[in-house]
């Protein structure tokens, strides 16, 4: 997939034409970078979800339209090639667990690439090496995916998802409900498979720190629409506009801002450091270079306390 | 399965939907009941006439009522064209070969047509007026005399207030199930039979495990909170009969006295 996703004016009503109509979205104009992580943002019901769901065609837009690779979707479009377009697409559904059915684990990661036409042999062959890149042992193989714990079956569900081997991966929060060492791993999982295979990774998330660490590109939504859209240096640039939103800044941003309140003095770097190792980098320098500065000028104290 | 308006609420501020939910279950029976006292022109005159008035008051908009019919209208069509084309008797509008439309036909195709679209308002009306929760204390109270007999009439109550409650959840799982499963490329509407059964595999047997994992955690859930059954148990929401009731009452009564007079002619 060389293109971008490009939304033109979508917009999306539940239940359309009849007295419960609702509207979900409403004039989304969006290019998803082809390669890049994208982080879509935004209060709970800005419409997030249903934004992701046009990505592979489980829904199709009320007005506009969707342009995925080589395919327009618009309203009035059917499809054919839904099929190729939902393989090329993958998408980790919010607690992903719920979508497990088969009897065995490997079986159920078996039936997405079933589906698409692989044999037996070669889908137990992309299962095995999607299972083991979760994190799930063959000794778990055999067993019913119920029996497993819910981390567990949280990976054997996205594995399910990755065996699709899609181009672009779509992911619903992908770690909500996870421990934090589950969360890391995950969220570093998903980067390394991201940067391997250069594939395009879009994430919705609540997770500010994970969007510092990991997005390229920054999306915000409220009440189903676009309303900004940049890199995290931009959308962090201003953490009024996000605090009206409902959104913050991520851990390590707000710890620098907090830094800069009490150290008056600290040169402040543009575009900002935004992930936990930018800021500890730009600390460690910022000391050498008070250090050096030290040399030729003691600080005491008194001149601490007062910045 | 969203189109569908039968049987969900729409919140108001109505004379109707103010009336006690008790008033509203068995007057919706009882105008279905004499529905069928109805046997001329002016008896289902008179019946429309008092639907309307109902619909009126309930401030519904009428579109509600008519998409609550579309469902059934196919089932509604095939009556009355068993109606028309089998029933003989009176003036010959049309012959040929073994099809005769006959004036009683004609008729009863109407009356027939006429009855189900007032049941299916009726029905419309009361489910459209009356939250689910309202229901299910109407339906627990007017049970309440059978208690005596051994019949578990709150027990009954709460798991009709428990499935009406998981009613939108469950859908809204099954939609989510059905989209994460269609993205690993299931297709629900494509293939033979066969194979359209299968593909609902992967979504009832998700279905039914969370239903089973839902209803544990909710169990667990009630217990914590203290509940040990009917007894002892005082009420939050205390249902009243208010002058209202006694005003809709009558209108039925009135009704039925109209209907029995105008059956004569």
């Amino acid at each position: 997939m060389d293109k971008p996703i490009v939304f033109k004016q979508v917009s999306y009503t539940y239940n359309d034409q009849s007295p419960f109509a609702v509207g979900a979205l409403h004039d989304v104009n969006l290019t998803i970078p082809q390669g890049k992580v994208t982080a879509i943002i935004g209060h709970t019901g800005s419409g997030k979800s249903t934004l992701i769901q046009h990505l592979n065609v489980l829904v199709r837009p009320s007005q506009g339209q969707v342009q995925i690779d080589e395919e327009v979707v618009t309203a009035q479009s059917k499809h054919t090639s839904l099929k190729a377009l939902r393989k090329k697409v993958g998408v980790v559904f919010q607690f992903p667990e719920a979508q497990l059915f088969a009897e065995t684990v490997i079986e159920d990661v078996m039936f997405g690439p079933q589906n698409f036409g692989a044999s037996p042999e070669e889908a137990r062959q992309i299962a095995q090496v999607q299972l083991e890149r979760v994190g799930v042992g063959p000794d778990l193989y055999e067993r019913s995916p119920f029996d497993l714990s819910g981390g567990q079956m949280r990976r054997v569900a996205i594995a399910g998802v990755l065996a699709l081997e899609p181009q672009v991966l779509v992911l619903d929060e992908p770690t909500a409900g996870l421990d934090p060492l589950g969360h890391h791993q995950m969220m570093t999982m998903f980067s390394q498979l991201q940067k391997e295979n250069n594939l395009t990774m879009i994430m919705v998330t609540h997770q500010m720190d994970d969007v510092g660490e990991y997005a390229d590109y920054v999306v915000v939504m409220e009440q189903g629409t676009v309303v900004k859209t940049g890199t995290p240096q931009e959308i962090f640039a201003d953490p009024q506009w996000l605090s009206q939103r409902q959104l913050g800044l991520p851990k390590a941003m707000a710890f620098l801002e907090k830094v800069h309140q009490r150290i008056s003095d600290l040169p402040k770097l543009t575009p900002a450091p935004i992930s936990v190792d930018q800021v500890a980098d730009y600390l460690v320098m910022a000391k050498q270079e008070q250090g050096q500065k030290s040399a030729t000028r003691p600080v005491t104290e008194e001149a601490i306390q007062h910045g | 399965m969203d189109k569908m308006i039968l049987g969900r609420y729409l919140k108001l501020d109505s004379w109707i939907h103010h009336l006690d939910p008790r008033t509203k279950l068995l007057a919706s029976f009882y105008f279905i009941l004499i529905v069928f006292l109805a046997n001329n022109l002016a008896t289902y005159v008179a019946l429309t006439g008092f639907m309307v008035l109902a619909v009126v008051l309930s401030k519904v908009p009428l579109g509600f009522f008519l998409k609550g019919v579309r469902p059934l209208i196919l089932l509604i069509l095939v009556t009355v064209a068993f109606q028309v084309f089998f029933m003989r008797g009176g003036q010959v509008y049309f012959h040929q070969g073994p099809i005769m439309i006959t004036q009683a036909g004609v008729i009863g195709g109407a009356f027939i047509f006429a009855r189900l679209v007032l049941i299916i308002f009726m029905s419309t009306l009361l489910t459209l007026t009356t939250a689910p929760l309202e229901l299910t204390d109407g339906i627990e109270h007017l049970f309440q005399p059978l208690t005596r007999f051994g019949f578990p009439a709150h027990e009954i109550a709460l798991m009709l207030a428990i499935a009406l409650r998981y009613v939108p959840t469950l859908m809204d799982e099954a939609g989510k199930i059905m989209n994460a499963q269609r993205s690993r490329g299931v297709e629900f509407d494509q293939g033979s039979l066969m194979q359209r059964m299968k593909s609902i595999i992967p979504i009832l047997v998700p279905l039914f495990i969370s239903a089973f994992n839902r209803a544990e955690e909710m169990a667990l859930a009630m217990e914590a909170r203290g509940y040990r059954g009917a007894q002892g148990r005082t009420k939050y929401r205390q249902l009243t009969l208010t002058r209202q009731d006694l005003f809709a009452w009558l209108g039925l009564v009135v009704l039925t006295g109209i209907l029995l007079y105008l059956r004569q002619f």
